[in-house]
Formats: structure tokens, C-alpha cells, sequence
């Protein structure tokens, strides 16, 4: 492709611009955004305790970092969540010293690679925390320049991964929705199981719904549906429904991207803040 | 009504600079008007390109305030008068003079791109069938009226100068609309990987926010066909399934 030998405008340097209107405060925005969550997942992720809550009305909540729960803690109270009982001692012997163990460890990058390779975060995390560009017809940091590799090779090439974090999604959704059924089911003092319903239990139901929003409005699910295809409408008719679906969806896909971002935030904080006694889950039914 | 003060590039080469015009504004005025209205009084030489004063030619592109826009479908009142309005040429192309950029890099681009194949017709008249909505699919990819504000505000071509190796959205679009066509036959994904440089597109969308067509480029068009490229190229399971079952 010819383009080599035109004499172009000289780069502008970071920051240099004629916009008028407050460019930068997007990227900060989304910048303080990522980062806010960057640092709360990670800290509550190696915190290993306080993931659960039972409490004295014998509620049954988990947190979403802490799910699928593949082992029990080692001296922590049994939550009954896990799906292969006590940690073994293999893996209690291979556990880094530094840090505590914890079993949101083992899980939690199957949501992170999903949340860090797709095609919405990857745009807003480019211009927040690479400054590339920072803005729209904003300058770039000089010494990228004509080194620009974007994602054409490694390792940026590796985002093109993102469909197969979005199969494992799709069974996190499910595995969530579980967690929100088991958080209708209350434990009497008398050991007996009842319907019940708390604050924890709505908090832990709008999780699934909003990661469904998100994970339903993939690209690669669009993709996967109907837009590998040139004619949707020769499929099945549940075919094209579904991509109209999912189209509907991928166009808020931003949107619910935030809010499934700050509501699985919250529900680990909710579940920690009611496990260690600042709040307490009022009990609606 | 008052006076505004505009701030226009004019000149060439090196000695292009900054020149305040001020003119006197009426109700309804675009920027294209209020810089004819300053060739009339003050700056007869001052050279811009336009055609239709409709938003559909797609000729009179240019940065006002830095944001990439149709002079002509800027209107006054949406901008602040009290401060001087910058009007510049892009920066994604060769400079030619005042506000005039030399755009034919994007014509020799567009030639490269494997043309129109449709299959066999339909029917014996020679005539085809389509569903309206795999139409409508490519329909919004034909809105576009070239006038390469996409191409001017994406960053690999603007602040990486990748011409050489990056098509750049306006020809995604086109490429799109081809590609996705229920009746084409042509596969231009080998293409769109190695010497259009699909991959150089890190997805920021700013293409998509200055489209005067509104052409949802990152997402219906370039996205679409990154998510096919995978598919093709990337990824193994795909490969796999094509050996016992031939795609489309
Ligand atoms: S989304 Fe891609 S093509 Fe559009 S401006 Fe950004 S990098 Fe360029
Ligand atoms: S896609 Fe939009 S911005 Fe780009 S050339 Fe076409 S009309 Fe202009
Ligand atoms: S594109 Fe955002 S989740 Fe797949
Ligand atoms: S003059 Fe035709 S688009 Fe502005």
C-alpha cells in the first residue's frame, strides 16, 4: 500500500491539541474507575476470609469473587460452597508463603481475562491507562510514534483469545445464578432449611442479571450468533431472533459493562461488610 | 447578532500559520458559511473545499475547535463566539494549502480492495433474491459520503503515520459492506489481516464518534470483521471444525 512518501503533518506530542471542550475528563474518569476496582478485587481476592455469610438468621451468601468455591479455607468456618471440600495439602504446600491462602486466587481470572481481553474494555483501557490515544485528536506520548504495533502483533495479538474467556463466562453466569437461588435458602437455628428473603439475597440476584446483560452483549457472541454468517435470516428463525438479541444488547454493551463491573464489586462488599459486623442484612421475608 | 473571530490555517509548506478573520454573524450560519462569508469581504486566496452545503458530498472536512467535522454542518450557535473558533485542515492527510489537504491516498487505498463478486443469479432473468434483513446489515455501511474524518481522527494514521500498512476505517466500512453482503463471494480477510492492517485498529472508537453518518464503524464494522479474522486465522477450534464441515 503506497502512503510512505506523503509528506505529513508533524505528530503533535502528548496532550497537544485545539480541543476546547475537557477531553481529559473521560479518561480519568474510566482511569480512577478501573483502578478503584483494580484495587478493591485484589485486595478482597487475597484476603481469603470474610467471603461468606451466614450470620445468626443463617443466611447463605457468597461472595461472586469467591465463586465457584473449589476449596474450603483452611481454619475458617465451613461455608458448605465448596466443590471439593477441605484444600489439599499439595496445594496448601505449593501456596506462595507471602500471602494468605485464598480461593478466589484459583478462579478469578477466568472473569479478568474475559473483562481484560474484551473489545469495550480493551478501548477504554488503551486511552486511560497507555494514553493511546489518550483522547480522540489528542497527541500521543512521542515515543510510540511509527513503532504503533496496535494489536497486529504479540503480545496485543493475544487479545484475539477474548472468545474462549467468553466461553467460560457464559458458565460463570450460571454458576452466579446458583449462588443467587442458594441465597434464598435460610438455615434455622434448629438447623432447618426455609425460604427466606434478605437484603444479600436481592444484592446477589441483580449480579447475574447485570453479568447476563454484559456477558449476552459480547462481540464474540454477535459473532458466534449471526455475524460470521452473511445471511442471518437464512438460519433458523431462532437464529436471527437471537442476534437481534444479542445486537441489542452488544449496543448498551458499554453500559452494562460498568454496571456489572461495580455491581460484583459491591456484592463482595456487601457479603464482607455483613460477615465482619459493620452491616447488618436486614431480613425482608 | 455579533462578530466572531476566526481562526483559520493559512499558507503552505512550512509557512502555514494561524490568521484571525473576523465577520459578522446571522442567525442559522455554519462555519463553512462564515468562511465564505470571509473569501468575500477579506481573504479572497484563502482556498477550502465544499460542494454540496448538505452534509452529503463530503467535501468540505476539517477540524474545528481540533474536533474533526463537515464545515457545513457546523452550525454557529453550537459553539462559543466569545473565544476565537480554530479552523484547520486535517492532519491525516498531505497538506496542500489553507484548508485544503490532498485526500488521494485514500482513493489509491480503496483500489486494492477485491471488488463486487456476486454469485450466480437467482433466478433465470438474471436477477437475485434477498432478505431484507441481511440487507439491512450492509445498508448502514452505504451511508458513507467519504469524507475521511474517520480517517483523520484515527490515531494510527494520524499520530502513527501507518499509511503505508493501515487502510484505516473509511475502507473497513467498505470492506464491510462488501464482505457481509449476503450475495458475495469474494473472501477479503487475507487482506484485511496482512496489507490493510486490521489489526493495527486498537478499537478506540474514534471513528465511530465523528462519522457525520453516523456509522457505527467500530462496532458493526470493524469488530465484525476482526471477530472473523479470528476465525480464520487465530483461532484453532474454528480451523478445526472446518476440516470435517467446509464453511459457507
Ligand atoms: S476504532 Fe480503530 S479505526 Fe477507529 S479510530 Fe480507533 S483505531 Fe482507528
Ligand atoms: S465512514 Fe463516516 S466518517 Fe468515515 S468517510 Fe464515511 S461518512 Fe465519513
Ligand atoms: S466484547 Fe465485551 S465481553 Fe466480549
Ligand atoms: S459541502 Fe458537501 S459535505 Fe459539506
Amino acid at each position: 500500500m503506497s502512503g510512505a512518501d506523503l509528506h505529513l503533518p508533524q505528530m503533535r506530542r502528548l496532550g497537544e491539541t485545539k480541543r476546547k471542550d475537557a477531553w481529559w475528563i473521560q479518561p480519568t474518569l474510566v482511569f480512577l474507575g478501573f483502578s478503584a476496582f483494580i484495587v478493591y478485587s485484589t485486595w478482597a481476592a487475597l484476603q481469603g476470609a470474610h467471603f461468606y455469610f451466614g450470620g445468626a438468621a443463617g443466611a447463605n451468601y457468597l461472595s461472586p469473587f469467591y465463586s465457584p468455591l473449589l476449596f474450603e479455607v483452611p481454619g475458617r468456618a465451613v461455608t458448605g460452597h465448596s466443590w471439593f471440600g477441605a484444600a489439599p495439602d499439595w496445594l496448601l504446600r505449593m501456596w506462595p508463603s507471602f500471602i494468605p491462602f485464598s480461593p478466589a486466587l484459583l478462579i478469578l481470572w477466568a472473569p479478568g481475562g474475559f473483562r481484560f481481553t474484551c473489545y469495550y474494555y480493551r478501548g477504554a483501557y488503551y486511552k486511560a491507562f497507555w494514553a493511546d490515544p489518550i483522547s480522540c485528536a489528542v497527541g500521543e506520548p512521542g515515543f510510540r510514534g511509527e513503532k504503533y504495533r496496535g494489536e497486529r502483533r504479540f503480545p496485543l495479538i493475544i487479545q484475539n483469545i477474548h472468545r474462549y474467556f467468553l466461553y467460560l463466562a457464559v458458565g460463570f453466569i450460571g454458576l452466579l445464578a446458583w449462588d443467587a437461588v442458594q441465597a434464598f435458602r435460610f438455615t434455622g437455628a434448629d438447623g432447618s432449611r426455609h425460604l427466606g428473603v434478605g437484603v444479600g439475597t436481592l444484592v446477589l440476584c441483580i449480579n447475574p442479571v447485570l453479568l447476563g446483560a454484559y456477558t449476552f452483549g459480547c462481540h464474540s457472541l454477535r459473532h458466534l450468533i449471526g455475524g460470521r454468517k452473511d445471511c442471518i435470516s437464512d438460519c433458523s428463525a431462532a437464529r436471527a431472533g437471537a442476534y437481534r438479541g444479542v445486537t441489542c444488547l452488544n449496543r448498551r454493551h458499554m453500559l452494562f459493562a460498568w454496571l456489572s463491573l461495580f455491581w460484583v464489586g459491591f456484592t463482595d462488599f456487601y457479603v464482607r461488610m455483613c460477615s465482619t459486623g459493620y452491616i447488618t442484612d436486614l431480613r425482608l421475608i | 447578532m455579533p462578530d466572531a473571530t476566526f481562526r483559520i490555517t493559512t499558507g503552505r509548506g512550512e509557512s502555514a500559520a494561524f490568521k484571525d478573520y473576523t465577520t459578522h454573524i446571522t442567525e442559522g450560519m455554519v462555519v463553512l458559511d462564515a468562511v465564505h462569508q470571509i473569501q468575500a469581504e477579506s481573504a479572497p486566496t484563502l482556498a477550502c473545499r465544499w460542494n454540496c452545503k448538505a452534509g452529503k458530498c463530503g467535501s468540505c472536512s476539517a477540524e474545528i475547535n481540533g474536533k474533526p467535522r463537515l464545515m457545513c454542518m457546523t452550525r454557529l450557535d453550537t459553539l462559543d463566539l466569545s473565544v476565537p473558533v480554530t479552523v484547520e485542515p486535517m492532519r491525516a492527510f498531505p497538506h496542500i494549502k489553507d484548508l485544503v489537504t490532498d485526500v488521494s491516498w485514500n482513493f489509491e487505498v480503496k483500489k486494492r480492495i477485491r471488488k463486487f463478486k456476486p454469485r450466480a443469479p437467482d433466478a433465470p432473468d438474471g436477477t437475485w433474491r434477498m432478505r431484507q434483513e441481511d440487507v439491512d446489515r450492509v445498508q448502514e455501511f452505504r451511508k458513507c459520503i467519504e469524507c475521511f474524518l474517520c480517517q483523520d481522527v484515527c490515531h494510527v494514521l494520524r499520530d502513527h503515520h501507518k499509511h503505508a500498512e493501515f487502510a484505516g476505517p473509511r475502507h473497513f466500512v467498505y470492506t464491510a459492506a462488501l464482505e457481509m453482503h449476503p450475495l458475495d463471494t469474494e473472501n477479503r480477510l487475507e487482506h484485511l489481516k496482512d496489507s490493510a492492517g486490521l489489526g493495527y485498529c486498537n478499537i478506540t472508537k474514534c471513528c465511530t464518534k465523528v462519522c457525520p453518518e453516523h456509522i457505527t464503524i467500530t462496532d458493526n464494522a470493524i469488530i465484525p470483521l476482526k471477530e472473523r479474522v479470528v476465525d480464520e486465522f487465530y483461532d484453532p477450534l474454528t480451523r478445526l471444525f472446518r476440516i470435517f464441515r467446509p464453511s459457507k
